[in-house]
C-alpha cells in the first residue's frame, strides 16, 4: 500500500511522516506541491512544519497548492486524508474540516510529549486503537488552539468526530481540549500533535502514534482500496 | 493609484491572545485608560487598471481572510469603507 507524503516549502517533518508510514509497513510516496499528479496513492499524509512560511495564516497559501487541488477532490471522494499539525491547519483551511487552528492562548510555542485520549475510533486513522486508550505524542505548536463556534463544537461531540482530546494539561488552550477531528466519513483526520514522531524507541516518548498508519493500512486492506482507485 | 484596502479583524468572540499581551503591557508605559486592544492585519491591493472592488472582495473571502474566524472590510484608499 502506498502512502502519499506531500511537501510544501516550508515543510518540516515530512521526512519524519514517510519514515513512519514506512515502519507501519506501506511505502512512503513523495508528493510534491507544485505537482497536481498524485501518483496513485491509497492515502496521504499532510505533515507539519511551515509551508509558505506560515505568511497570511497557517495553511492559507499551501491549501492552494496545485497538489491540494487533488487531494482536496480526493479526499472528497473517500481517500484517506491525515494532517498533523501544519497539515491539520492546512485541511482547516481547505474546509476539509472545521473549525481553525489559532495562536495559542498564551502566546508561548509549546514543545513536549503530551498525553491525549483517544475518542473516536471509527475512522481511517485511529481504528487501530481503543475508546478511551491513552496515548503519549510529542506537541509542538505555536497556533494550535482549535476553535470553532458553539454550534460546530456540539455537532462534533454528537457526531463522535473528536478523535483525540488532551488530558493531563491542554497545551494551546484549544477548546474543549480538542487535539483531533475528523470529517463526517471518517476519511480525513487532523490532529495537532505528532504521531509521526512517536513510532521508536530511540527517538520518541512511545510507539503510540505507530497506531495512526497502521489503522489506516488496515482500513485500505479491509476496503479493498488499493492501487490508487482513488483519482 | 488603483489602491484597494483591506482590513482583517479577528471575530469579536474569538479571542486575540496578542491584544490582550499588548493591553496588558499598557499600564508599563503608563496608561490605565485603555479596556481592550485587538490586533487585525491591514492588507493593500493595487491594481494595474482601476480598483475593482468586487475582485477584492473576492481575493479577501476566499485568501486574506479565514471567515470561520475573521471579519473583513474593504475599500477603494480614501473612500469610506464596506463591510463584508
Amino acid at each position: 500500500m502506498r502512502i502519499g507524503v506531500v511537501t510544501f516549502p516550508g515543510s518540516l517533518d515530512d521526512g519524519d511522516a514517510a519514515r513512519a508510514a514506512r515502519i507501519a509497513g506501506a511505502e512512503a510516496v513523495r508528493l510534491w506541491h507544485g505537482d497536481p499528479d498524485l501518483h496513485g496513492v491509497d492515502a496521504v499524509v499532510l505533515p507539519g512544519g511551515f509551508s509558505y512560511g506560515d505568511y497570511l495564516r497557517c495553511g492559507a497559501i499551501a491549501r492552494f497548492a496545485p497538489v491540494m487541488e487533488s487531494i482536496i477532490d480526493a479526499a472528497r471522494g473517500g481517500l484517506p486524508v491525515l494532517g498533523i499539525c501544519n497539515g491539520f491547519q492546512v485541511l482547516c483551511e481547505a474546509h476539509l474540516l472545521p473549525g481553525a487552528l489559532t495562536r495559542n492562548q498564551h502566546l508561548h510555542f509549546r514543545n513536549r510529549d503530551q498525553w491525549l485520549k483517544v475518542e473516536s475510533t471509527n475512522t481511517a486513522w485511529t481504528n487501530g486503537f481503543t475508546a478511551g486508550q491513552e496515548i503519549l505524542i510529542p506537541v509542538k505548536n505555536g497556533e494550535g488552539c482549535f476553535v470553532a463556534d458553539t454550534k460546530t463544537l456540539d455537532a462534533l461531540e454528537a457526531e463522535g468526530r473528536v478523535i483525540a482530546r488532551y488530558i493531563k494539561g491542554n497545551p494551546n488552550g484549544s477548546q474543549r481540549d480538542i487535539a483531533g477531528i475528523t470529517n463526517e466519513a471518517g476519511n480525513v483526520v487532523g490532529i495537532m500533535p505528532h504521531p509521526e514522531h512517536a513510532v521508536e524507541a530511540l527517538t520518541g516518548p512511545s510507539l503510540d502514534g505507530l497506531g495512526f498508519f497502521t489503522s489506516v493500512l488496515r482500513s485500505l486492506a479491509k476496503d479493498g482500496q488499493l492501487a490508487g482507485g482513488q483519482q | 493609484m488603483a489602491r484597494v484596502v483591506v482590513d482583517v479583524m479577528l471575530k469579536p468572540e474569538i479571542l486575540d491572545p496578542q491584544g490582550q499581551a499588548v493591553a496588558n503591557a499598557l499600564p508599563r508605559l503608563g496608561v490605565t485608560d485603555v479596556s481592550s486592544v485587538r490586533i487585525g492585519r491591514r492588507i493593500e491591493i493595487d491594481f494595474t487598471g482601476e480598483p475593482d472592488l468586487d475582485r477584492a472582495r473576492e481575493i479577501a473571502d476566499k485568501l486574506l481572510a479565514n471567515p470561520v474566524i475573521e471579519d473583513f472590510e474593504i475599500r477603494v484608499e480614501g473612500v469610506a469603507a464596506e463591510v463584508a
